[in-house]
């Protein structure tokens, strides 16, 4: 049987039909977006640290007492009306403290992520682009750096240079940026050979505004998640240093010295460590759900 | 391979010499003289105390005999108790945290990959978000939370376990689980997504196909290859058990070397923090190179002494 064309016919495909865009067209970060928000764990994560950076703006305000005065005759009291989380062995209100101390500890991790971000992308950004001798330099003290045990060098610059707002960011800056580097080092190399950035040499760009204009923002995703997860390790580590004896000095609180003071009345006043602990353990998980989730909106292999 | 771990070691060293300088440097410029005290001492004792403790040699000679004393592995005596030394208290207590650790270790390692795995296995399904749920949990849970929180209710409410000291079997149990449950949901997420990722293979698909039962497919092909980023993390591992013992020593009263150095920087006791912490470093350092080496061993892909890193 011959079969000739007359028995086909076209039944509306055409070949511009192929160059169509059926879909919107969406920027990156835009879908990232998109992706994102469809991930409800990480939602809410979002949510919980609004609400948490709100009530460490405006909580020590919403009650009558303030974080360092002290009511002997009314200490030790369990959450009630009046305090509405307790008081402390000085009589101080668990409220404002808890609050006062949700501003430090995420004032700390904020800083101690911004300057890791700085030193890192500097850093990094240099090794990767020079590449050769500087690159081979500049990551091998990175490593011999990063082989220092980073609590014990905190633990230790904290002990000899005084506790204090300062120290800490610096003891947790100290090598706390080798990470940072490492990572956008590893972009820097994948992008430098695209041919955007050819292109954009040819056209007789300098250093700086290739880096500035090309390498970093596009290495902003891995750098975004990157800083999302060191601020929960330094809010941890900050905690675990006030644990310890090393935080911040009487009358400011932190979340680490309030749960290092209220552990020895653990057995009779449990509310004065299970505040600070609850909320430590409650913005170390919001920090690390939204870091999770921005990690998974950004992989493209997690597009559906 | 040798030239790899040649290399290795030269950082390592490198590192260890940066340490012992840093603590060195730090120990001198630290505020307080180690023998201050209430009473005013006479200037010929204090001399002769500078002159015992080798603290009226200029600090270059200082800080090679200092160099020379870690090379030979004494730490010096302990400025607070005048009869013990820094390598006392670690012969003494370093047992003790070995102990805490390992069974930490244990723990986080078993039941971490255990969850991990079933979580793979029944991707997408309730025990995978019921174990992943914990698992977020048990990460931003910080270990001394998690132990008090463990001795308040398991000890003191319920009286199921002791609520502390160090002397049989039963008072391990809280410490190790406090210890272990963030490295374990570490691990837990490490497993699942690389237990995900091997289980995309084609050679599993082979296997099944061949007709195995799924438990050897898990255990013997699978799981093989899904375990190489929990070797690599027993480094970091060892690090977090270490510097989370010292809480939990604290807490739990447990006469450990991780206790003795909280008590030391509660004393400011300059030589026994220096001497532990350059202990705590040589530990990590030689743990984190045997697991690097170690896994080179297991994983036959990887060539260590190539280097395809940095070129």
């Amino acid at each position: 049987m011959q079969s000739t064309n007359d028995k086909f016919k076209v039944v509306g495909t055409q070949l511009s039909d192929a160059e169509k865009i059926s879909k919107p067209s969406l920027s990156f970060w835009k879908d990232v977006f998109i992706r994102f928000r469809k991930n409800k764990l990480a939602m809410f994560g979002l949510v919980l640290l609004a609400i948490l950076i709100f009530m460490a703006i405006f909580g020590p305000y919403m009650t009558e007492y303030d974080y360092k005065t002290n009511d002997l005759t009314n200490k030790n009291q369990p959450p009630s009306a009046e305090h509405w989380f307790g008081t402390d062995d000085l009589g101080r209100d668990m409220f404002t403290r808890t609050w006062e101390g949700a501003r430090i500890s995420i004032f700390i991790g904020v800083a101690a992520a911004l300057i890791d971000l700085f030193i890192g992308v500097a850093w990094g950004g240099i090794a990767g682009y020079k590449g050769g001798r500087t690159d081979e330099t500049m990551m091998r003290a990175a490593d011999i750096l990063s082989g220092i045990p980073y609590l014990l060098l905190v633990i230790l610059l904290m002990v000899v240079l005084g506790q204090g707002l300062g120290t800490m960011i610096l003891a947790m800056t100290i090598t706390g940026w080798i990470n940072m580097s490492r990572i956008v080092r590893g972009q820097v190399l994948m992008l430098k050979s695209q041919e955007y950035v050819l292109a954009s040499k040819t056209l007789g760009a300098n250093t700086t505004r290739i880096m500035g204009k090309h390498l970093i923002p596009n290495s902003m995703g891995p750098i975004l998640v990157t800083m999302t997860l060191t601020v929960p390790s330094a809010i941890f580590t900050e905690a675990y240093l006030g644990f310890l004896g090393l935080g911040l000095t009487p009358p400011l609180a932190s979340w680490g010295t309030m749960a290092n003071d209220g552990l020895p009345a653990l057995r009779y006043y449990p509310w004065r460590l299970f505040f600070p602990a609850i909320f430590i353990c409650l913005t170390i998980f919001a920090f690390n759900v939204v870091g999770d989730g921005l990690r998974d909106a950004l992989d493209p292999r997690s597009r559906k | 391979m040798a030239k790899y771990i040649g290399k290795r070691l030269l950082y390592m060293i490198i590192s260890l010499w940066l340490i012992v300088t840093a603590t060195f440097f730090l120990m001198r410029v630290a505020p307080g003289n180690p023998f201050a005290s209430e009473k005013k001492l006479p200037p010929e004792i204090e001399a002769n105390l500078q002159a015992h403790y080798g603290l009226d040699k200029p600090w270059y000679q200082q800080y090679t005999d200092y160099l020379v004393n870690v090379v030979t592995w004494d730490f010096g005596p302990s400025f607070k108790y005048k009869s013990q030394t820094v390598n006392d208290l670690i012969s003494e207590g370093f047992p003790v945290s070995f102990l805490l650790g390992m069974e930490a270790i244990f723990i986080a390692v078993a039941l971490g990959v255990l969850f991990g795995v079933i979580a793979a296995l029944k991707q997408n399904k309730w025990q995978d978000y019921t174990t992943m749920a914990i698992a977020v949990l048990g990460i931003s849970v910080p270990s001394f939370i998690m132990a008090s929180f463990l001795q308040y209710f398991l000890a003191i409410k319920l009286g199921v376990f002791p609520v502390a000291r160090w002397e049989s079997f039963q008072h391990t149990i809280l410490p190790a689980i406090a210890l272990a449950a963030g490295p374990m949901a570490y691990i837990a997420r490490l497993t699942r997504s690389s237990m995900i990722e091997v289980l995309a293979n084609d050679y599993i698909k082979t296997a099944k196909a061949k007709g195995l039962s799924s438990g050897v497919i898990t255990v013997k092909h699978a799981m093989r290859n899904a375990l190489l980023p929990v070797v690599t993390y027993l480094g970091p591992l060892t690090a977090s058990i270490l510097t989370g013992s010292f809480v939990i020593e604290k807490i739990f009263g447990i006469p450990g070397l991780g206790f003795h150095f909280v008590t030391s920087i509660t004393n400011r006791d300059y030589t026994v923090i220096m001497g532990v912490t350059v202990f705590y470093s040589i530990i990590l350092l030689v743990a984190i190179l045997l697991v690097d080496i170690a896994y080179g061993i297991i994983d036959p892909r990887i060539k260590l002494a190539g280097g395809k890193k940095g070129e």
